[in-house]
């Protein structure tokens, strides 16, 4: 690649040389697999961040009293928690996979867009190296919550909170790029043959999940927008000084907030629904359902919104409509569960890691989703709302569900990334701990939020103390197991059993048709899809 | 026609979701019953839903480890190749549908009640402030502060816990038994809740926006019921609790003049006199009580944030700006007005205090008297 | 690798700069159509007379009276963080008909050493009776401004709406007082 005259297709001779060496390749790189690795690496040093953020906050509700930090700080530990697991761990984790996967899983050379997609990324370090800066500051961190609520993040907010509120715009944009590109991806880059109900269940929840983002994250810069004009510009939209309203703000947040949560795990449904049918051996359940109801439980998420604010003082009608609408949701989501359970009737099954983590998932989500039945009615939910019943549902959905989603996927690809076998032995030692560890951790937390334990307290009553206690250990067995994790990630990029292309014995798709570690180019040609 | 197995299962399983007190208060694992009808009603939905979901998870999972363990490739099973029933889908999609309608039909007729405020007996405005709870009985004349009297010393570990441990106040919320008590709820600055599970009444309290909700207590239900704040409201969120007092009418009734006649008792006491070592005890308790939490407990204040007062020059000098900054507060920063939550006594005392305590030394003694004066 | 990119010159699709220019006259009618959300939520909001906000000004007519119930009006008054004033409601609460014009009044005083501006905020419980809340005049529609130590009085004359709700008995109206210097008119 040296001289380039007027006429000289440079393009041709890429291939041959290989990716660029050294720290530009990855500033620079337009190759999706590239730019899925980094994603990937970057949301799991997030995940860290963010446990150890958890793991302050669990030390300190160890034991009734406060002997480790002071209020102040603990609230700005909730909320940077909060913040860089939903933006920093999962929703970048999810568009690793996909950077990594759809062009494959399609038959795709690579993403429509793939400058733009490196742009996606490199936001994404800068965004959160301001918001994690903010920590070091003499006003502190954020401190209102990850769901911000006026006027606690206006009028009373720290100073950080301009610089929240420029994080919020950089990782917005960095999705909604991303979004696009998955979307101009799959409805223009499938190979010949590949029709939309022949696409992979992962590609089909993620081209759901990008509408989402491109339908509401705009919503979110709106909302922190209206936030930066009332703080700085004199507007009052939720001050009530001015004729403006604390509860629109709320609105605003949860039109974002709810599809967010779902944005949250459809890809998650996606990569259980490519794991079952594998190690199942067996074809998956009712595919054209699962595209249905994956596309109900889209519709319906941007209905439901107020389900969070059933106390705020909503007139009648709304109340009930919002329930209905929430309980509503069960259904596509049981369907999804049935379907999954009955890929697996019938089938011959095999427990390698990434179907250990799959099961756990339908298992432990699904119980989720039974807290959040629950927390639909919206009676009910006078005694649920703001205690740790709510946490414990959430907290279910998003690490046994979204996480263990994240990483069953990861154990599935990793021999495809690297072209070597895991371990299978620290796989299931990973999945042994991180299963005890989550259960220990979350499901004392129902108990203790009906029996009356309020979120975001730094401190509590003493009827509280035993189950917090347990809560803390199980905390840190979760939180140290992911060392393990690391540790075998790290082992298996440095060598490890070959794999070969197919991988698993039962995978079924166009990604274990290429070699294994994938070659950096890949689809150069399309393949066609009977 | 149904064999006796089936017989006896469909009577379990009936029979647990017509029997909703077998989880009941089992040491801290379930909701409150409470002692009102709502918060019954509402106990009686929760066990509805949680055994309705028992009981679809115990199938579920039973088929799905049923599964696990029978269709395992090591046990010699051999994958079938079905992949799709248009019966089964719709059969699983109708049968949840009827399940939900059926956990409606409740929901709706308690929401129904829990939203009619009308016909109420007495009216109590409840304001929430930052950290604090605010009462006012309307057309009664009683209005007062709610302060956390859990001290310091137990929350960072120097003494033991009370049994009450953060859910202690100094003055409760006393309300009559057999009566109909609408709440009007309010904030003063950002968003609180007001939350009391035994009587199953959680509120947002919004600042500009007024909110309804009510509550009967039966009589024979007379106590001590608990409550906190329920909306992430800043530092001391967790520190604003709520204890309301359920009295008969007529202990009620006696309540209500005792209250009035102790504010006409204090206004008078503020005409007495007061030695500079009283106020200074009372100034020091007031102090932790109401302006700790920001100024912090040796007056050294919090960064940038809220200013120290050890050592300021308001404490040290300039007497009527440190009088009017704590009756009428600093518009535009955290620092409220302290002249409706305390009174003439205590805010003479509290100044008297911060301008003698952690080396301020002026010497200075702030009377009531001067407060008084000032306020005119 | 071998290209697989059709070579410039022979694209099939549209021209960049008609998807530029579309794209361009989208984000100006988006931009505009956020303008336009101004009078469309009043008109909205006044529909459903959500917020518990009651309507603008409205004239004073001759109206029906119904006398077959009386409506208890209660009247609540909050003093927002950092406004000290006096702010009191001269009467705690009236029994009237629907449709009857009533006033009530209300009392403030500035007790600081500065001239202050002050805006009250009105709030109706329950929400759905705030739509029937009709005000010829009241404290709220204006700031206030009272000098140092200054003092009064501030009429509301209000009715309700005969087409009030008959479950709807009792109606409270809240104002909350916010220090409005940071907005003065």
């Amino acid at each position: 690649m040296t001289t380039a005259t007027a006429n000289h297709d440079d393009h041709a001779d890429h291939g041959h040389h290989g990716p660029a060496k050294g720290i530009m390749r990855w500033v620079l790189t337009t190759n999706h697999k590239d730019i899925g690795t980094m994603y990937l690496w970057f949301s799991f040093t997030m995940l860290f961040i963010g446990g150890a953020m958890a793991l302050i906050v669990r030390t300190e509700l160890f034991q009734p009293g406060m002997q480790l930090i002071e209020p102040e700080f603990y609230n700005q530990m909730t909320t940077m928690h909060g913040l860089i697991m939903v933006f920093g761990a999962i929703m970048p984790a999810f568009v690793g996979l996909a950077n990594w996967m759809v062009p494959l899983m399609i038959g795709a050379p690579d993403m429509a867009l793939p400058r733009m997609n490196n742009w996606s990324f490199w936001i994404l370090p800068f965004a959160f190296g301001m918001l994690l800066f903010t920590l070091f500051t003499d006003a502190g961190a954020p401190n209102f919550g990850w769901t911000f609520y006026a006027p606690l993040s206006t009028t009373y907010a720290p100073s950080s909170v301009t610089y929240f509120i420029f994080g919020v715009h950089m990782m917005g944009i960095s999705s909604i790029m991303g979004a696009i590109n998955i979307i101009v991806t799959i409805l223009n880059l499938r190979a010949p043959g590949m029709t939309l109900m022949k696409m992979p269940l992962f590609v089909w929840t993620w081209f759901i999940t990008a509408y989402l983002l491109v339908a509401v994250m705009p919503v979110l810069a709106g909302v922190v927008t209206m936030m930066l004009m009332d703080i700085h510009f004199g507007t009052s939209f939720f001050d009530a000084a001015g004729g403006g309203d604390p509860v629109l703000f709320q609105h605003v947040f949860w039109f974002f907030g709810h599809p967010e949560v779902y944005i949250m795990i459809l890809p998650a449904f996606g990569i259980v629904s490519q794991i079952i049918p594998t190690f199942a051996r067996k074809p998956l359940f009712g595919y054209a359902s699962m595209v249905y109801a994956t596309s109900s439980i889209a519709f319906l998420s941007f209905i439901v919104w107020a389900h969070h604010m059933f106390t705020v003082g909503m007139p009648l009608q709304a109340e009930l409509f919002f329930m209905y609408a929430t309980m509503l949701i069960a259904i596509p989501t049981g369907v999804k569960v049935f379907n999954w359970v009955s890929t697996m009737f019938r089938g011959s099954m095999t427990f390698e890691t990434p179907m250990l983590f799959a099961l756990a998932f339908v298992v432990l989500f699904t119980i989720g989703g039974f807290s959040g039945l629950m927390l639909a009615i919206a009676p009910a939910d006078f005694q649920y709302h703001d205690t740790y019943f709510v946490v414990a549902h959430f907290h279910y959905v998003l690490v046994p569900g979204a996480l263990f989603g994240i990483i069953a996927g990861v154990y599935y690809w990793l021999p495809k990334w690297t072209g070597n076998y895991y371990s299978e032995k620290l796989g299931k030692f990973h999945f042994w701990m991180s299963f005890i560890g989550v259960n220990v951790t979350f499901f004392p937390m129902h108990f203790v939020g009906l029996a009356g334990m309020p979120r975001r307290i730094p401190d509590y009553a003493l009827q509280f103390a035993d189950f917090n206690a347990i809560a803390t250990v199980g905390a840190f067995i979760f939180g140290l197991s992911q060392l393990v994790f690391l540790f075998l990630l790290i082992k298996t990029i440095r060598g490890g059993e070959k794999a070969t292309d197919k991988v698993w014995e039962g995978a079924e798709g166009l990604e274990w048709t290429i070699p294994s570690p994938a070659p950096y180019h890949t689809f150069a040609e399309p393949p066609h899809v009977k | 026609m149904f064999s006796r197995t089936w017989q006896r299962l469909s009577s379990v399983v009936l029979g647990s979701l017509t029997v909703p007190t077998v989880m009941a208060d089992r040491g801290g694992l379930n909701m409150t019953q409470g002692v009102t009808e709502i918060s019954q009603s509402i106990f009686e939905l929760h066990m509805l839903i949680f055994w309705i979901c028992v009981w679809i998870g115990v199938a579920v999972f039973g088929v799905m480890f049923f599964s696990i363990f029978k269709h395992r490739k090591s046990k010699g099973a051999v994958a079938s190749k079905f992949h799709e029933s248009l019966g089964l889908e719709i059969l699983w999609t109708a049968i949840p549908t009827v399940i939900l309608i059926a956990m409606a039909v409740p929901a709706t007729s308690t929401l129904i009640k829990m939203y009619d405020t009308t016909n109420a007996d007495v009216d109590i405005k409840i304001t929430g402030h930052q950290w604090k709870w605010q009462y006012d009985y309307l057309g009664e004349d009683v209005g007062f502060f709610s302060n956390l009297t859990t001290s310091k010393d137990e929350i960072y570990d120097i003494t033991e816990k009370s049994e009450n441990y953060l859910l202690e106040v100094d003055k409760h919320l006393v309300v009559p038994s057999g009566q109909k008590i609408r709440f009007l709820i309010t904030s003063n600055d950002v968003i609180h809740a007001w939350w009391v599970p035994e009587i199953a009444v959680k509120k947002d309290a919004i600042p500009g926006y007024i909110n309804e909700s009510w509550a009967i207590i039966p009589e024979g239900e007379e106590g001590i019921y608990r409550g906190q704040c329920a909306e992430l409201c800043g530092i001391q969120h967790g520190f604003m609790p709520i204890v309301l007092e359920v009295v008969t009418m007529n202990q009620y009734q006696s309540w209500l003049v005792d209250q009035r006649a102790g504010v006409e008792a204090e206004a008078a006491a503020a005409l007495g006199d007061f030695s500079y070592d009283d106020l200074m005890t009372e100034g020091a308790e007031v102090y932790a009580r109401s302006c700790a939490a920001c100024h912090g407990s040796e007056g050294q204040g919090m960064g940038s944030v809220f200013p120290a007062l050890a050592g300021s020059s308001m404490a040290l000098n300039d007497m009527a700006g440190h009088i009017d900054i704590v009756l009428n507060g600093k518009p535009g920063t955290a620092m409220q007005s302290f002249s409706a939550q305390l009174t003439d006594v205590e805010i003479a005392a509290v100044i008297t205090y911060e301008r003698n305590a952690w080396g301020n030394d002026t010497g200075e003694t702030v009377t009531p008297q001067m407060i008084i004066d000032a306020k005119k | 690798m071998t290209s697989k990119l059709p070579e410039s010159g022979t694209q099939s699709g549209p021209k960049p700069s008609n998807t530029a220019l579309k794209l361009v006259l989208a984000a100006i009618a988006m931009f505009g159509f956020g303008f336009a959300l101004v009078p469309l939520y009043d008109v909205f909001c006044e529909f459903a007379g959500i917020n518990g906000k009651t309507a603008g000004q409205v004239e004073k007519v001759e109206q029906w009276v119904d006398t077959s119930r009386t409506i208890k009006v209660q009247f609540i008054t909050t003093n927002n963080d950092g406004m000290p004033w006096e702010f009191e409601t001269l009467q705690e609460e009236v029994e009237i008909h629907p449709g009857a014009w009533t006033q009530v009044a209300f009392w403030a005083f500035n007790p600081t050493q500065n001239d202050m501006v002050g805006q009250a905020v009105p709030s109706v419980s329950p929400s759905e009776a705030a739509q029937y809340v009709q005000k010829t005049e009241c404290f709220c529609f204006d700031q206030q401004k009272l000098k140092a130590g200054e003092g009064r009085n501030m009429p509301l004359i209000f009715s309700l709406d005969p087409d009030l709700p008959d479950h709807v008995r009792t109606v409270t109206m809240s104002y909350t007082l916010f220090d409005a210097g940071a907005f003065a008119e």
